[in-house]
C-alpha cells in the first residue's frame, strides 16, 4: 500500500490585512493542480464513511476519484446527481463536523479537504460548462403541481428535486431576490452572490417557476395555494425572525438585529452606498453580540465597512461557540477582538437616542444546561462599560409566524418551529403540507436544510404518485 | 416589473401612481401598505395604499417627495416600470360599527385616509373627516374624501382655504361637542402625536398609522421597531395601526431620524447627477 499523504493542500486565501477592507471572497479556491493533488490523497477506502456523514449522501469517493483522474465533467455529474447546490455547500457546509470528520484520514488530522474539492468542481462547472443547456429533464405527464415556499437552501433543493422527478414546481420568495439566507444573510466575501444566483438559475433551468415578492401568508395563504390547485406545499421558510436581548436601551439608534444589519449589507448592498440607495451605520466601535456564524459574519462585515474596532461579545467561552472553527480563525486573523464570558446588561444612549456605550457583566461557567454546554452565570458586581456606536444583536433567530399564524391546521412549538407528524419525511401535521430546514429545526446549517428539502421532496413525490 | 398605468400630480410635490399589480389589488384592505423598490440599486420603502381596483388589477399609491427614492419616483411616467412592488403588508385597519368616527388626515396621508373613511362609512358609521394642510395649494382629494364622509372639515395653517388653524383645533371642538366614538389620525408623526394628546383627556380611542423606516416589511429585520404600551412592536407585522395613546412618540421620532446624514448624502449625490426636478 502506498504511503499515506498527510499534507492537506492549503486553500489559497486573501491576506488578512487586505481582505479585512474588501468584500471580495476570502478563500480563493484551488487550481486544477491543487485539486488533483488533494484528490490523489484520497485512499478510496471501502468503508465510504464520508458519505454517511453527508446529509444529502453525495458519492464522495467517486467524485474525488474523477477529480484525481482529471475527468471534471464526470465529477460534476456525480456531485450534482445528489447535490443541487455544490457551489454553495462547498463554501458554507461545516465539512469538519460532517463528511471530513468521518474521513479515514481524520484520525491522522489530515482528512481529505472534501469541501474544497466540492467547491472546485462546482466552480469548474460554472467556468467550463454551458449552463444555458442543462441536463434535459424528461417531462412526465403524471407531474403534479407543487408549491415550494422560500427559496433558501431547503426550498431550492426541494424545488430542484421535485422538478427532476417531473413535477411542475412554483417557488415562492418573499424578498425581491431568491436565495433566502444565502442572499440576505451570508456575506459576499464568504459566499459570492453570483454563485448563489448561478445555483438559482440552475434550479429555474429545470423548469421551476420562480415568483419573487410573493409573501406567502400575507399576499397569498397556504390554504389558498392548496385551493388554487397545488397538490402539495413545501414550507422552507427558514428562521427569519430576529431575537433581541430584551434589555434596557435596545431600541436606541445604532442597535441592529443581525438580520437587519446583514440584509442592509448583503441584500441591499449598503457597502456600496451611496451608489446603492440603502445606507447602514458604519460604526467606529462595533459590538456584535453572539458566538455563531451569523455573529462572525456581522463582525467581519462591520470591519470591512470601515470600523476601527470590532468586538465579538459572547457569554460563554470560546469552546462553546457555535460558529465554525474556520470562521472564528478568519475573524481573529482579520483583527476582530473576542470578549468572551461577557454579556450586556443594558445599552446607554447619548441623550439623542443613539447608543454610545454598553454596560456588561463578566460571566463564569456553571453546571451544564439543556444544550449540554456549561451554563454562563453572571459574576455579581462585575459590571464594566464598553464604548460602542453600533451594536449588532446576533443571538439567534426563530421562524417567522406569518405562515403558521395564517394557516389552518399548522401548529408551532415553543420557539415557533413547526410541529411535525414525521420529521424524517418532512410531514407537518397538516395534510398536503411538508416542511424542512430552519422552520422545523430552528437555526441550523445550510446542508441540513438541504437534506430536509431533499427528503421532503422524495416523500411528496411518493404521495403524489399514489 | 410592475407597470405604472397612470400618473397624476396632485400638488407640486405630491404625486399619484396607479400600478398594475393584480395580486396586490386582490388582497388590499384599508390601512395596509406596500414596499417598493424602483430598480436594482434602489432601497425598499413602505408606502401606504391609497386605493385599489380589483377588477382592473391596479393599486394606487400617493407619495410626497422627501428623499432619494420618492424624488426618483416623481420622475416616472405612465408606461414606466417599478422593479418591485410587494404587498399588501401589515394588518388592515380595524373596521367596525363604532358610531361616530372622526378621520383626521394630514398632508399626503389624505389619500391613505380615504379608503379607511370609506370602509368605516360602509360599515354604518357616521364619518366626520378633517383634512389639513399648510396652505390651499397643498390640498388634494377634497371631493374624494367628501364623497366618503358625512361631514368634511378643511383646515389650512395659513387660512388660505377652509378654516385657519391646525387639525387638532377642529378635532378638539368635535370632542367637546361630544358623541365621538373613535378617532383615526393619519399624517406626519408630529400631527398624529398631537391628535393623540388632544383625544386623551376625552378618553376616545385613537388609532394612528405609524411610518417608521423599514427594510423587508415582513417582520424579518426589526428596523421598524417601536414601543407601544411599554412593549417593543414591529410596525410592519404588528401594525402599522396602533393605539396613539400608548405609542412612545419620542422614540419613533428619534428612530425616524436614524439616517438623516446618509439620506442627505444620498439625495445630494443624486441631485448632482442632474436628473432631479424638485426644489432643493
Amino acid at each position: 500500500m502506498a504511503k499515506l499523504n498527510l499534507n492537506r493542500v492549503r486553500m489559497p486565501r486573501q491576506d488578512p490585512k487586505v481582505r479585512a477592507r474588501n468584500f471580495n471572497e476570502v478563500a480563493l479556491g484551488y487550481s486544477l493542480e491543487q485539486a488533483q493533488e488533494e484528490a490523489s490523497r484520497c485512499i478510496q477506502c471501502k468503508k465510504r464513511s464520508c458519505v454517511a456523514g453527508c446529509p444529502v449522501g453525495v458519492d464522495i469517493p467517486e467524485f474525488i476519484r474523477a477529480v484525481r483522474d482529471g475527468d471534471m465533467a464526470e465529477a460534476v455529474r456525480i456531485l450534482k446527481s445528489k447535490n443541487s447546490l455544490p457551489g454553495i455547500c462547498g463554501r458554507v457546509c461545516p465539512q469538519e463536523t460532517q463528511c471530513e470528520a468521518n474521513c479515514a484520514l481524520a484520525r491522522k488530522d489530515a482528512p481529505i479537504a472534501i469541501g474544497r474539492l466540492e467547491r472546485f468542481v462546482a466552480d469548474w462547472e460554472r467556468a467550463n460548462l454551458n449552463t444555458e443547456n442543462p441536463v434535459a429533464i424528461p417531462t412526465m405527464p403524471a407531474g403534479k403541481r407543487v408549491a415550494v415556499v422560500g427559496s433558501g437552501p431547503a426550498g431550492l433543493t426541494a424545488a430542484a428535486e421535485l422538478a427532476r422527478l417531473g413535477h411542475q414546481v412554483t417557488l415562492f420568495e418573499a424578498l425581491h431576490t431568491a436565495g433566502g439566507v444565502l442572499t440576505y444573510g451570508i456575506p459576499e466575501f464568504r459566499l459570492p452572490k453570483a454563485i448563489v444566483q448561478g445555483e438559482v438559475d440552475y434550479v429555474t433551468s429545470l423548469g421551476v417557476e420562480l415568483k419573487l415578492n410573493a409573501v406567502v401568508g400575507k399576499v397569498i395563504t397556504v390554504d389558498e395555494l392548496l385551493a388554487d390547485g397545488y397538490q402539495a406545499v413545501f414550507l422552507g421558510t427558514g428562521a427569519g425572525l430576529p431575537t433581541f436581548m430584551n434589555i434596557p436601551g435596545e431600541n436606541l439608534n445604532g442597535i441592529y438585529s443581525a438580520n437587519e444589519f446583514l440584509s442592509r449589507v448583503n441584500l441591499m448592498k449598503a457597502y456600496l452606498f451611496p451608489e446603492y440607495d440603502t445606507p447602514v451605520k458604519v460604526g467606529k466601535r462595533v459590538a456584535v453580540l453572539g458566538g455563531g456564524n451569523v455573529a462572525m459574519d456581522s463582525a467581519r462585515c462591520a470591519l470591512r465597512l470601515g470600523a476601527e474596532k470590532v468586538y465579538i461579545i459572547y457569554r460563554r467561552s470560546e469552546v462553546e461557540m457555535p460558529a465554525r472553527r474556520e470562521e472564528v480563525e478568519n475573524a481573529k486573523e482579520e483583527g476582530i477582538e473576542f470578549r468572551i464570558l461577557t454579556n450586556p446588561k443594558r445599552f446607554i444612549g447619548d441623550g439623542q437616542n443613539s447608543v454610545v456605550a454598553m454596560e456588561c457583566y463578566e460571566m463564569e461557567l456553571g453546571e451544564p444546561d439543556d444544550s449540554g454546554r456549561r451554563r454562563p452565570v453572571v459574576k455579581e458586581g462585575s459590571e464594566f462599560t464598553v464604548d460602542v456606536d453600533v451594536v449588532v444583536v446576533a443571538i439567534g433567530t426563530t421562524p417567522n409566524p406569518l405562515i403558521s399564524s395564517t394557516t389552518e391546521g399548522l401548529s408551532t412549538a415553543r420557539w415557533g418551529t413547526l410541529v411535525m407528524a414525521d420529521e424524517s419525511r418532512g410531514q407537518t401535521v397538516k395534510p398536503a403540507v411538508w416542511a424542512g430546514g430552519d422552520v422545523v429545526t430552528g437555526s441550523a446549517t445550510v446542508i441540513s436544510a438541504m437534506g430536509a428539502g431533499k427528503a421532503a421532496a422524495a416523500d411528496i413525490d411518493a404521495h403524489l404518485k399514489d | 416589473m410592475y407597470r405604472i398605468v397612470f400618473r397624476q400630480d396632485l400638488v407640486p410635490n405630491i404625486h399619484l401612481l396607479k400600478i398594475d399589480a393584480p395580486d396586490v389589488a386582490r388582497k388590499a384592505r384599508p390601512g395596509q401598505f406596500v414596499v417598493i423598490r424602483i430598480d436594482e440599486k434602489g432601497e425598499r420603502i413602505p408606502l401606504t395604499i391609497a386605493d385599489w381596483d380589483e377588477a382592473e388589477g391596479t393599486v394606487t399609491i400617493v407619495y410626497m417627495e422627501v428623499g432619494t427614492t420618492t424624488c426618483r419616483l416623481a420622475l416616472l411616467q405612465a408606461g414606466d416600470y417599478i422593479k418591485d412592488f410587494i404587498g399588501p403588508l401589515g394588518v388592515p385597519t380595524h373596521i367596525e360599527k363604532f358610531g361616530t368616527v372622526v378621520c383626521v388626515a394630514g398632508g399626503f396621508a389624505i389619500a391613505t385616509t380615504m379608503p379607511i373613511a370609506r370602509a368605516m362609512r360602509q360599515t354604518g358609521n357616521r364619518v366626520i373627516s378633517i383634512m389639513g394642510a399648510r396652505s390651499k395649494e397643498l390640498i388634494f382629494w377634497e371631493n374624494e374624501l367628501r364623497g366618503v364622509s358625512d361631514e368634511l372639515v378643511i383646515t389650512t395653517d395659513d387660512g388660505s382655504y377652509g378654516r385657519k388653524g391646525l387639525v387638532t383645533e377642529s378635532l378638539k371642538e368635535l370632542l367637546e361637542s361630544g358623541g365621538v366614538d373613535r378617532v383615526i389620525a393619519i399624517g406626519p408623526s408630529i400631527m398624529m402625536k398631537y391628535c393623540a394628546l388632544t383625544t386623551e383627556p376625552f378618553g376616545v380611542k385613537t388609532i394612528v398609522s405609524l411610518n417608521p423606516i423599514m427594510v423587508d416589511g415582513t417582520g424579518m429585520c426589526g428596523c421598524c421597531r417601536v414601543q407601544v404600551g411599554g412593549l417593543t412592536k414591529f410596525v410592519c407585522v404588528d401594525g402599522p395601526d396602533f393605539d396613539g395613546h400608548e405609542v412612545d412618540w419620542d422614540l419613533l421620532f428619534a428612530r425616524q431620524r436614524s439616517y438623516l446624514d446618509e439620506e442627505k448624502e444620498s439625495l445630494e449625490k443624486w441631485r448632482a447627477g442632474g436628473s432631479c426636478h424638485c426644489q432643493a
